[in-house]
């Protein structure tokens, strides 16, 4: 397991050759060139580049160790936070485990961020509903407006849209508090008081993320396709029972199957990324604005690339008809 | 000379307190050749000393030393790179994370900020350990209202940490490490960033559960007031303050440790350290 930066692994700068001393003389006369500069002058320029080592060989080496450093980092990240993860999973099956905690974060999460959900739902359906019924008004076929809204929402829109409003909403709310938990000693003083942060702070956060995230996420799709309902009836002057019964009579089980399952990916990944950043935090409030901002971008992006693949093996498993 | 020892640095071992041999009942703390680095040069090297029963230990050095860092590895909130600590006779060097939690409510420690929980009342701060022990209410009342008489900050027990000055935020820290009765006290610069008279106040607590309860401990400080107060001074429980030792007496259960840059220079009493010869010793005390 990757731990340190091993000297042996660090790119070092390589010492300058015939050849490698030969390429920089030629870089260092187109770039003259380009400059008009005189030819004196320039003769001169090309012979002492040409003894002393070049600046852009340095910098070439400069930029393979900055890259050499980042990979790495970015390799140890990815190891830290695949072991938080499942040390946060494995947490459940063994005791104490904090319910109250549960609990609280249960209301913080899923009833403090009902509001947007609903807001961002509605919204959301009811311009599926306009776009779609634009496009669909040019093939005669907007009566299966409801269809599209209803399979677009519970699929696909309602979970990620879902996923990336509450993580907005909590993943930064979990990075900033745990972060200025970390830089004022309180987690070490949690450590020190003989309890474990992670069972304390960590495992109730991100399952109540998840089972938070299932509710919302049904709610928003209800939400969507009600307000693509609104948008059908009241805008777009059709009608409002032929919009619901399309939207019911095409939905499948495996539609259903694949919106709900989603949710419980992202609310484990907006759980434990706003976790993760937040007890990494370092370098005093400045820190806690960075891991704040590392969360929401983390989480986000996670949440759309996990919902390609999950979206990628669900239609292998559950195939459309 | 135990091997954190330097020649022409003090001999830790002449004031009697050899770290490598236990004290009769075996240290309460002991640091073995212990070194630890942050991603560059060494940040404490080759440490050795140990703290005995009913023995107050004051950890001197300039700012920036490494003294928060050897404090944080006593209880195990960091891990040496190399050598031994052993806690209560347990190597936690080594020890898992779910292993030290336990050992950890045996000692109490004391943060250089207090590190109270923002979000709980005094109450529930100072009782954070007996909450999660589920002791019954009534007996949690009582015990954090021992502790905070204990302090002298009875009346903040329904406050939340918000509105308590820097001073009673350490106090109420103290009473936290204290509710428990710990086995090992650690104070990390109970009175930095606090005005003289406020840490006089600190040192005061410190002197007087020192001399009430005996708990061995270690306490970090750069400023050499503190240290001089907590060895020349007892707390005398009739007066119910701290009053001075005779002149030329010290409290003997209170010894000194140096750090210069990141290495045990001196280890001995307060008359070894103020007849020291080494020269960062003598800087140090002007």
């Amino acid at each position: 397991m990757l731990t340190r930066f091993p000297s042996q692994f660090t790119l070092r700068a390589p010492a300058i050759s015939q050849p490698a001393a030969h390429r920089s003389m030629k870089v260092t006369a187109v770039r003259c060139a380009i400059l008009s500069l005189q030819p004196s002058l320039l003769a001169r320029f090309v012979l002492r580049r040409a003894v002393q080592p070049s600046s852009f060989e340095a910098e070439n080496t400069m930029a393979f160790d900055t890259i050499d450093k980042t990979a790495k980092k970015l390799v140890l990240t990815v190891q830290d936070y695949s072991l938080f993860a499942l040390r946060a999973f494995t947490n459940l099956y063994r005791p104490p485990i904090y319910w109250p905690e549960f609990l609280v974060q249960s209301d913080i999460i899923g009833f403090g961020s009902l509001s947007i959900v609903v807001l961002s739902g509605i919204s959301t359906g009811g311009v599926l509903a306009l776009q779609s019924a634009a496009t669909l008004s040019a093939f005669g076929a907007t009566a299966v407006t409801g269809q599209f809204v209803s399979l677009t929402m519970i699929r696909e829109l309602g979970p990620v849209l879902t996923g990336v409003m509450v993580s907005g909403r909590n993943a930064s709310s979990m990075a900033s508090e745990l972060g200025s938990m970390v830089v004022t000693e309180q987690i070490d003083a949690m450590r020190a008081l003989g309890v474990d942060p992670s069972r304390k702070l960590v495992t109730p956060r991100i399952f109540a993320s998840v089972a938070m995230l299932f509710f919302l996420t049904i709610v928003a799709d209800a939400c969507g396709i009600a307000g693509g309902g609104l948008v059908t009836v009241f805008m777009n002057h059709q009608n409002g029972t032929q919009y619901f019964s399309m939207a019911w009579e095409h939905l499948r089980y495996p539609d259903i199957v694949q919106g709900l399952v989603k949710p419980l990916f992202f609310g484990y990944i907006l759980g434990s990324i706003g976790c993760f950043y937040g007890l990494r935090t370092t370098g005093g409030t400045q820190g806690v604005g960075r891991s704040t901002i590392q969360a929401v971008v983390t989480a986000s992006v996670l949440i759309i690339f996990v919902d390609f693949l999950i979206t990628q093996l669900l239609l292998t498993l559950l195939p459309p008809l | 000379m135990p091997a954190s020892a330097q020649p022409g640095q003090e001999d830790p071992a002449s004031n009697g307190s050899d770290p490598t041999l236990p004290a009769e009942a075996g240290p309460v703390l002991a640091f073995r050749n212990v070194s630890i680095a942050f991603e560059g040069p060494p940040v404490l090297e080759d440490i050795s000393f140990s703290v005995a029963p009913g023995e107050t230990r004051v950890l001197l050095g300039p700012a920036g030393v490494g003294k928060s860092v050897l404090l944080k590895m006593a209880n195990g909130l960091l891990r040496p790179d190399e050598g031994s600590i052993l806690l209560f006779g347990e190597e936690i060097a080594t020890m898992p994370e779910e292993q030290l939690f336990p050992l950890r409510t045996r000692a109490g420690m004391v943060f250089q900020e207090g590190a109270l929980f923002d979000s709980l009342t005094v109450r529930d701060n100072v009782a954070y350990q007996l909450i999660q022990e589920r002791i019954p209410d009534e007996e949690i009342d009582r015990r954090v209202r021992d502790a905070l008489r204990f302090v002298e900050l009875e009346d903040t027990f329904g406050l939340y940490p918000a509105s308590l000055s820097g001073g009673m935020r350490r106090r109420v820290a103290i009473a936290r490490a204290l509710i428990r009765q710990p086995e090992l006290l650690l104070y990390d610069s109970p009175t930095g960033g606090l005005d003289p008279v406020t840490s006089t106040t600190i040192i005061e607590l410190i002197v007087k559960e020192r001399d009430v309860y005996r708990t061995p401990s270690l306490l970090v400080t750069h400023r050499l007031q503190d240290a001089f107060t907590l060895c020349t001074h007892r707390f005398d429980s009739g007066q119910g303050h701290m009053v001075p030792l005779p002149k030329g007496e010290t409290d003997p259960g209170t010894t000194f440790l140096m750090l210069e840059e990141g290495r045990l220079i001196f280890d001995g009493s307060l008359h070894d350290l103020v007849t020291s010869q080494n020269a960062f010793v003598r800087e140090f005390l002007q």
